[in-house]
């Protein structure tokens, strides 16, 4: 594919921000994830799909650092990427959320998002326990941010409550407002909309496409349901039993006979 | 009675202020215990260390002075200088917070997602340690803290108490001094929590270590800090309990006094500790002066004595029969 293309609504998608280069993930003797290779571009929504068990999170895991791969290449921004800890990949600019969410359930909505600027907060942490001068400012700085992720996520009337008092569609959004408030360069959704009912489906789908097309981020998301992916990807990797059988437009890949074979099941015999 | 009333009311204020001092001891372990779910039983020797570490530095003391004498035949013990009180401090700070590093460098990050029971037999390992050291390093004699707060022990009874209606109303200086520090400690600590993207962090890895990681906060750099926070407040504790008793061996047991604290306030309740140990406090000085009078005598036809040295136990026990999870601790609910 050349340097850029344009997609049917008209962005304009650019180099690839990320790319991953024959990456092999093994637990012991269990291979998770067998040579596999795919970009992410410049402002695109990549997903990466597939059944239960086809490695997609062991693949999101792999970008974010919880996982080191035993073989391939991961390029971040045209810059080979060494093996690195989650935290220090976090302060190159990639954010994630959780399938099963993982926010700080005793703090605020407000103090949850706020953690998403840890590492934008510099200040000097004996200044912080002065608490005065360039600790202040800083802290009012990367609040009006948060504020703007709270207004942009429509979540202002749950500020103050504890998320762990809040239900399920709501702690999603939070998750995400927590991310976003990261300003990532490479936004990773691990199944956004698990667990969601049609409703909830229909506002994330809506928030996804939103950021994508208000702060021009690149998002790579993994979707169990074929459905709602199709309808808001540019283009989808699929994966089964850790391979990828299939990489494309969601229009090429609806029409991939291994992936309809992966999705209905075929006699693997 | 009105006298019996105003010697109750002393134990009770009395015991308030011996409460104040469990609780700083059991907010160190509340910290940690929190951030990293371990258990610290060298936090009672950590006050210990603290202790002689600054008697030791203050006073001029040569550190591993035995050792050196028994290696080299040679006979130093003390620098010629006594430090100031403040850089003392300072300096005993900078080695609680070397020692926090070096418990980060040497023992957690290898004990990284072992299970609870391994990361608290290694603090009991800390423990023994720490204590070898601590003599090695400074000698194991009964020192006198020399800061400028008022001592227990060291002073005649006038020199360190109050005397209200007229009526020997008796409250330690010393108990009243501890009581202000832990308030400032606590609210020092409070503030910082909550309104610092530092603090921030240390509550976020409390919660979930693994979204701590991915919006970029280092756990090892945490626990450093966590561990440095401990080592600070296990030093006032220290501080303050060797003024009261002298700095010896036995402070580091107060480690036993601070858990039933613990178990009362919840294991991860900041909060908690404080009233915790206040309720302890108060508790088992009322107790005894109800159990041990004349009146209860006349009354049940029997008094007890010595009750202060089970009463926190037994207490502690009944909570751990009808509220497991402490006054203020998280009540673990799980899906099934």
């Amino acid at each position: 594919m050349s340097e850029t293309y344009v997609t049917p609504d008209g962005r304009t998608i650019g180099a690839p921000v990320l790319e991953m280069k024959n990456i092999t993930l093994r637990f012991g003797g269990v291979v998770a994830i067998k040579d596999i290779s795919f970009d992410i571009r410049e402002g695109e929504i990549r997903a990466i799909i597939g059944p239960n068990g086809a490695g997609k999170s062991s693949m999101l895991n792999v970008i974010n650092g919880f996982y080191h791969p035993q073989e391939g290449e991961i390029w971040f921004r045209g810059a080979k990427r060494k093996p690195m800890k989650p935290y220090q990949i976090a302060q190159q600019g990639i954010a994630r959320t959780f399938q099963n969410i993982a926010l700080f359930k005793g703090m605020s909505t407000l103090d949850n998002i706020m953690t998403g600027r840890f590492n934008q907060m510099k200040t000097n942490m004996a200044l912080q326990i002065l608490w005065k001068g360039p600790a202040e400012r800083e802290e009012q700085e990367n609040r009006e941010i948060v504020e703007k992720v709270i207004d942009f996520l429509e979540i202002q009337a749950i500020r103050k409550t504890p998320v762990g008092a809040l239900p399920y569609g709501l702690q999603k959004r939070v998750e995400l407002g927590r991310a976003l408030a990261a300003q990532p360069k490479l936004l990773l959704l691990d199944e956004p909309m698990a667990g969601m009912n049609v409703e909830e489906k229909e506002d994330m789908s809506r928030f996804i496409l939103d950021v994508n097309d208000e702060f021009g981020t690149t998002i790579a998301l993994i979707e169990h349901d074929m459905g709602v992916v199709m309808d808001i990807s540019d283009r989808v990797v699929v994966m089964d039993y850790g391979k990828k059988i299939g990489d494309g437009s969601p229009d090429e890949v609806r029409n991939n006979q291994d992936v309809i074979d992966a999705y209905l099941g075929v006699d693997h015999g | 009675m009105f006298d019996q009333f105003l010697y109750g009311t002393e134990a009770a204020i009395n015991g308030l202020m011996t409460g104040v001092m469990y609780s700083l001891v059991a907010l160190g372990f509340v910290l940690i215990f929190k951030s990293s779910g371990i258990f610290n039983y060298a936090q009672g020797v950590m006050a210990l260390f603290g202790a002689l570490t600054l008697v030791g530095i203050q006073s001029g003391q040569v550190p591993f002075s035995h050792l050196i004498n028994a290696v080299f035949g040679t006979s130093i013990h003390h620098f010629s200088w006594t430090l100031p009180a403040v850089l003392a401090i300072v300096l005993t700070i900078g080695v609680m917070i070397l020692f926090a590093w070096m418990v980060e460098r040497f023992l957690l990050k290898h004990l990284v997602n072992q299970e609870p029971i391994i990361l608290f037999m290694a603090t009991i390992g800390l423990a023994y340690f720490m204590e070898g050291v601590g003599d090695l390093m400074w000698g194991s004699d009964i020192k006198k803290i020399e800061i400028p707060i008022p001592q227990g022990i060291n002073g005649t009874i006038d020199s360190v108490t109050y005397d209200w209606f007229g009526y020997g109303f008796y409250i330690d200086n010393l108990d009243i001094t501890a009581a202000i520090i832990a308030v400032i400690l606590v609210v020092a600590l409070t503030v910082f929590s909550q309104y610092s993207s530092t603090g921030r962090a240390l509550r976020a890895v409390a919660d979930d270590h693994q979204a701590a990681l991915s919006v970029g906060i280092s756990l090892r750099s945490i626990w450093v800090i966590v561990w440095s926070i401990s080592g600070f407040i296990a030093l006032v504790a220290g501080v303050m309990w060797g003024a009261k008793s002298g700095v010896q061996f036995s402070l580091s047991l107060i480690t036993l006094k601070a858990l039933p604290v613990l178990m009362l306030g919840g294991f991860t309740s900041i909060p908690g500790a404080i009233i915790g140990g206040m309720i302890i406090g108060v508790g088992e000085k009322v107790f005894e002066f109800v159990v041990s009078s004349s009146w209860f005598g006349d009354a049940m036809g029997f008094t007890l004595n010595a009750t202060e040295n089970w009463f926190a136990y037994v207490l502690a026990l009944v909570f751990l029969v009808f509220r497991p999870q402490g006054l203020f601790g998280d009540k673990i609910i799980e899906r099934v």
